[in-house]
């Protein structure tokens, strides 16, 4: 990448870290074996698969049993609720989710509605956060499944797990949570957060991409989704990406470690912004919520600019930015996020841009940044 | 250091890992990303999955990228006869499977599908007599696993394409795994609406794999989100692997011809060396098995004694398939063929890639031939 591109999309994803990379080419090249084999190489695979584990268990706050390895956020989201809607189906079929979650979620519950589920999709305020009282309401005897993300990809809220994991305590309905943004700056443990079902995924936190995990409480009632051989504990058949799995653990561990480090450089860069913004008299304001957000994502609203050539702009211009989530595969229609915060015709859904911050960004790069999108904005209005 | 368990998984070619590691750093960001380094990144996966589409013979929108074979032949199976269940409820595969297909199999019957398994004989092959009187009016999918994992027996499945030929609501899968590049097969010739192939089999990256369908048909997502491959598999592309397989995919194409008669005549030299060994007894039939795969017994002797004996040579052999080796019962493929269950218990399999040299054949026979005199004695003793 050249210096003078400046990428601020990392809720879309994220360069892969040297050191991450450093350790996973000599498994490669040295640790090739199947974990499945029982000879020495699928010996030593199976070792690096199992540190792994028990590394990425204690970053969490879990047993390194409950850590189910997947290809990545997508999958874990697909299984979690796939996953335990069949097991559940017994009990119910009443689901609850929320309007602002990412289509992994989305679209699964929406498959399962063509399966004889039925899904409450929780409206959120202007914050984009859930109503606790609405979702008290929403809860029903035969409520087998709560799926809510931790934080959101587009704007950064963070909803109220916890207490939502409160509310769940006395009801058999198992609670899973999409937290795939958070880990790099929130310390994300899932006996606090008190969830059954959480995922994970590494390319968002400079890890490869192709691989993630969901957390699965023990005796969490559980069917398989992928099938076939006997790996993860016939929970998830397929052979071990071992190399991605050791990337997995050591993005885990990198972000860890500079976590909080992160966290307040980012609410700076955030802080740069704004400030210089407000000083260039540019119109906008902050989709979301500044004060309790995931500090990597900023959603900025600019009345009056079409996002489209906006974008396409600031690219030229030099800053990669984008205008909501990555995954709706390169279209730019309004988002879901922001339609449920300001409802359906809003302009905000029209004219907002995500900022997203991540390995390399520096204070320098951010200011020109903000030089840039208040040059664009100028120039368009 | 001889590695002879190809079949469980290969090391990755140095090109591919240069590639990875080049892609990672240079192509980072998410293809469906609109700015300009998501454009490079979709620019790219769009040139990989034309390569990858011509070494296959198909076209590139037939070309899905996935996780890997369980997820192909998951994907495959499930994803026809959910989308096609209308057609009917019968589904036509084989006694030896991989436990991809056969777990896959099991779960669709399950949900109300009925499913014959087509029995072999003692070669581990099926017969198209048998499968001309299991195909029913109501048949929505047959799926036939191209190259056995554990026996090497190649299947008739151009036979079974150009009975289907007539059938257009029936749709045919073909699991190649193990097949690719080893046993040449023609996907539009042979009648193939659905072909799972993996990376990790031919010395690309773990955690990838392509799911051919034919242009035409399509699939009821297994992981349903942000709409990526044809809104067929969502989930963020894995780029860095995904262009590290398209790269093994092309190298191994290129030295496929070479490579079969090379491993012909590998085989030949092993196969020579233990028909003429008292107590050993091979499971992999001379004419109807891919050249790479040889299944055996050695009378008396436990498959993993022989294994870890091996091994002090450096020597990497495997008993039955990975994916199932964890667990100490006899091959059920083994079991299909008729082969009794104490012989089945102790099968070894010697599984080769086009890098295995003639040396090394020499130096295994060698081991071999010395390891069995060594045990046959403490048996003795």
């Amino acid at each position: 990448m050249k210096m003078e591109h400046i990428y601020l999309d990392h809720a879309a994803t994220t360069p892969l870290h040297p050191k991450v990379l450093e350790s996973m080419l000599p498994i490669y090249q040295k640790v090739f074996g199947n974990p499945s084999s029982i000879h020495y190489f699928g010996r030593e695979a199976r070792k690096l698969v199992d540190d792994a584990r028990e590394n990425i268990a204690k970053a969490i706050g879990a047993k390194p049993n409950e850590i189910v390895f997947t290809s990545g956020g997508t999958e874990a989201d697909n299984t979690a609720i796939i996953g335990t809607a069949m097991a559940m189906k017994a009990k119910g079929n009443h689901i609850i989710t929320s309007k602002i979650e990412h289509h992994a979620v989305l679209h699964t519950c929406q498959y399962l509605e063509t399966q004889g589920f039925e899904v409450t999709y929780l409206d959120v305020d202007e914050k984009g956060r859930i109503q606790l009282d609405e979702f008290q309401q929403a809860i029903r005897e035969d409520t087998i499944l709560v799926t809510v993300m931790y934080g959101n990809n587009e704007v950064g809220t963070i909803q109220p797990i916890r207490e939502m994991a409160q509310i769940l305590e006395e009801h058999s309905a198992l609670f899973h949570t999409d937290a795939v943004q958070a880990f790099g700056v929130k310390k994300v443990e899932v006996q606090a957060l008190g969830v059954d079902l959480m995922s994970m995924v590494a390319h968002k936190i400079n890890g490869p991409k192709g691989v993630g995990f969901l957390y699965v409480k023990e005796g969490t009632p559980f069917s398989p989704y992928q099938h076939g051989g006997e790996q993860e504990r016939k929970r998830r058949a397929g052979t071990h990406n071992v190399p991605g799995i050791v990337g997995l653990e050591k993005a885990l561990v990198l972000a860890a470690e500079n976590r909080d480090e992160n966290d307040s450089h980012y609410r700076r860069l955030q802080t740069i912004i704004l400030q210089y913004l407000e000083e260039q008299h540019i119109d906008f304001s902050v989709n979301g919520d500044v004060k309790d957000c995931l500090s990597h994502i900023l959603n900025l609203y600019f009345p009056g600019i079409k996002v489209e050539p906006f974008l396409t702009a600031l690219d030229l211009g030099g800053v990669a930015v984008s205008s909501g989530s990555a995954c709706t595969a390169g279209s730019v229609e309004p988002s879901h996020v922001l339609s449920a915060m300001y409802g359906k015709e809003a302009e905000q859904a029209k004219s907002s841009i995500r900022i997203s911050f991540g390995l390399y960004n520096t204070e320098e790069q951010v200011t020109q940044a903000a030089k840039i999108i208040a040059q664009t904005v100028k120039r368009m209005l | 250091m001889i590695y002879l368990d190809n079949s469980a998984t290969t090391p990755p070619y140095p090109e591919v890992l240069e590639t990875y590691r080049i892609v990672s750093e240079r192509f980072f960001a998410n293809p469906s990303s609109i700015h300009r380094l998501g454009g490079k990144s979709e620019d790219l996966l769009n040139k990989s999955r034309q390569q990858a589409a011509d070494l296959l013979g198909v076209k590139e929108n037939e070309v899905i990228f996935t996780s890997g074979g369980t997820e192909g032949n998951n994907f495959a199976i499930k994803g026809a006869a959910l989308k096609y269940r209308h057609r009917g409820q019968h589904l036509i595969t084989t006694r030896v499977e991989h436990p991809a297909s056969r777990n896959a199999f099991e779960q669709l019957e399950a949900l109300g599908f009925e499913v014959t398994y087509l029995e072999v004989d003692e070669n581990g092959r099926i017969s198209v007599d048998d499968f001309k009187e299991a195909l029913r009016e109501d048949t929505l999918l047959v799926s036939i696993i191209h190259v056995n994992n554990e026996l090497g027996t190649i299947q008739p499945v151009k036979e079974i394409g150009k009975l289907l030929k007539s059938k257009p609501k029936t749709l045919f899968h073909v699991d190649h795994v193990q097949g690719l590049a080893k046993v040449p097969l023609n996907f539009k010739e042979s009648g193939i609406d659905l072909c799972t192939v993996s990376g990790h089999k031919i010395h690309g990256p773990k955690g990838t794999g392509i799911l051919y369908v034919r242009e035409g048909v399509s699939l009821e997502p297994l992981l349903a989100g942000g709409g990526q491959e044809f809104a067929q598999r969502s989930g963020t592309e894995n780029l860095p692997a995904i262009a590290g397989m398209v790269k093994a995919l092309r190298i191994t194409m290129e030295k496929s011809q070479k490579g079969i008669a090379q491993l012909e005549s590998l085989n030949a030299k092993i196969r020579e060396a233990l028909e003429s060994h008292p107590l050993v007894t091979i499971h992999s039939n001379a004419q109807e098995s891919a050249p790479h795969i040889l299944n055996a017994t050695v009378k008396g002797i436990r498959a993993e004694v022989l294994i870890h004996a091996l091994e002090e040579e450096e020597i990497y052999i495997s008993t039955k398939s990975a994916c199932s080796s964890k667990d100490t019962g006899a091959s059920e493929i083994l079991l299909a063929c008729h082969i009794p269950e104490a012989v089945a218990k102790q099968a070894i399999r010697i599984s080769m890639s086009f890098e295995n040299t003639e040396a090394e054949i020499n130096t295994f026979i060698a081991a071999f031939k010395k390891k069995v005199g060594e045990l046959e004695k403490v048996r003795e003793a």
